[in-house]
């Protein structure tokens, strides 16, 4: 049927715009570039099956994907069932990051942010958002107290929001 | 420390699913109830979606895009409308290959301005509510505030009109309507001070008025503390800039009736 080869074309379509995205944050977080591939699959099966999954009213496709890849390469990293529900992903993100140039801008500016962050804190985000550490492990590792683990952890992401609000 | 304030930090380790065991519950179970939390649990979910995009690395390998497209091609087509069902117009669009993310955009954009144009319509009736009520007390209250308003005062015949006031008094706001009749006239530069008397301290200045030509004034909502109990309401002779304590004979009193 046609419609059907057009939905696979749609899906090559997405997959052309958006797979560098997806295939980064695999890799970034996973440093394993087969397992990196399997998430990418799944990523996009996932879309492909569940396509209402994603509310375009919030966000943009690329942010909303590369956020359920890190989430699910996290899972496969930490060899746990997935913790959150593409569905329950909803996020509000302020700057406009539709195009690919945005995107990119965007990108170069979080890496100036991280940066210029004090080494402690820009560690603890990084343990919790790209290695998938709990506070409690990161305060373990880092022999700092609870509190100042949170604490930085949020204070640093309010620093990456700021970065766009000026 | 607001109760929000206590689930700051949490609410951005939840963001990025580093929150567990009973802080995680607890959290989950605030979330359900209090929609500024949510939205800020969005926020930093968007706030984290920025370090996501900041990753960059090569370009996937061809034989990931052949891998997908094949189990693509056999993923059957009834599973997939099932899954779908509530929200199938999706994939009416993106049936339409060449433009999908476009209309993506284009639809995020339409909802963004649909949900704007509710929550504007939700703010105009809002107003317009506001607006209703307010006009309907004006109507109510125009009797007595109005300045043009008649007023008439009924004494027992054959009695000559004596001064008279009344006391509105709502102490949970500190609120309060004073309206007088038959004032006599007073000497240049003076006014009479209405006083708040608390069941103990001191008379608390509750307005300075004068009267109009018909001897009628009113005093409403001067500045008071919320929540004084008055024992009594009562009015002195003053200089008119008022004063901050009673400096003459209390000329009328009243107690609550």
């Amino acid at each position: 049927m046609g419609l059907k080869s057009g939905d696979q074309r749609a899906m090559a379509e997405l997959y052309d715009r958006y797979s560098s995205v997806v295939y980064a944050v695999a890799l970034r977080v996973l440093g394993d570039t087969g397992a990196a591939e399997d998430v990418l699959q799944e990523v996009f099966l996932q879309l492909w099956r569940r396509p209402s999954a994603f509310d375009a009213a919030r966000g943009t496709l690329a942010t909303w994907l590369a956020v359920i890849t890190r989430n699910r390469a996290i899972d496969s990293l930490r060899k746990r069932r997935p913790e959150t529900d593409i569905e329950d992903v909803v996020l509000s993100v302020s700057p406009d990051l539709a195009g690919d140039a945005e995107r990119s801008r965007a990108a170069e500016k979080v890496r100036g942010v991280m940066v210029d962050m004090a080494p402690a804190q820009r560690s603890a985000l990084e343990m919790a958002y790209w290695e998938g550490m709990s506070h409690s492990e990161i305060a373990t590792k880092t022999g700092e107290p609870l509190g100042t683990v949170k604490t930085r952890i949020r204070s640093g992401l309010i620093a990456l929001r700021k970065a766009f609000q000026s | 420390m607001s109760e929000h304030e206590q689930y700051a930090d949490d609410l951005a380790l939840y963001a990025l699913d580093a929150l567990q065991g009973e802080d995680r519950v607890r959290v989950h179970d605030h979330l359900a109830t209090c929609a500024a939390c949510r939205l800020e649990l969005e926020r930093l979910r968007g706030d984290a979606a920025l370090l996501a995009l900041s990753a960059a690395g090569p370009r996937p390998p061809q034989r990931s895009r052949l891998r997908l497209l094949d189990a693509v091609a056999r993923e059957p087509r009834s599973a997939r409308t099932v899954a779908t069902a509530p929200r199938r117009s999706w994939w009416g669009w993106l049936g339409w290959a060449a433009t999908a993310a476009v209309v993506l955009f284009a639809l995020s954009l339409w909802q963004q301005n649909s949900a704007l144009k509710q929550t504007l319509a939700s703010a105009i009736s809002q107003q317009a509510k506001s607006a209703r009520e307010m006009e309907e007390l004006r109507r109510i209250a125009a009797p007595i505030i109005e300045p043009e308003a008649q007023r008439v005062t009924l004494v027992a015949a054959k009695t000559p009109p004596q001064p008279q006031g009344k006391a509105f008094y709502l102490r949970s706001r500190g609120s309060l309507v004073f309206l007088a009749n038959n004032m006599l006239p007073l000497p240049p530069q003076k006014a009479y001070e209405l006083w708040l008397i608390p069941v103990s301290g001191a008379p608390i200045p509750a307005g300075v008025f004068k009267p109009d030509a018909h001897g009628s004034a009113s005093v409403v909502n001067p500045p008071l503390p919320a929540g004084v109990e008055a024992k009594a309401f009562a009015i002195t002779v003053e200089n008119e800039a008022g004063s901050p304590a009673p400096t003459t004979p209390v000329l009328m009193v009243g107690a609550g009736e």
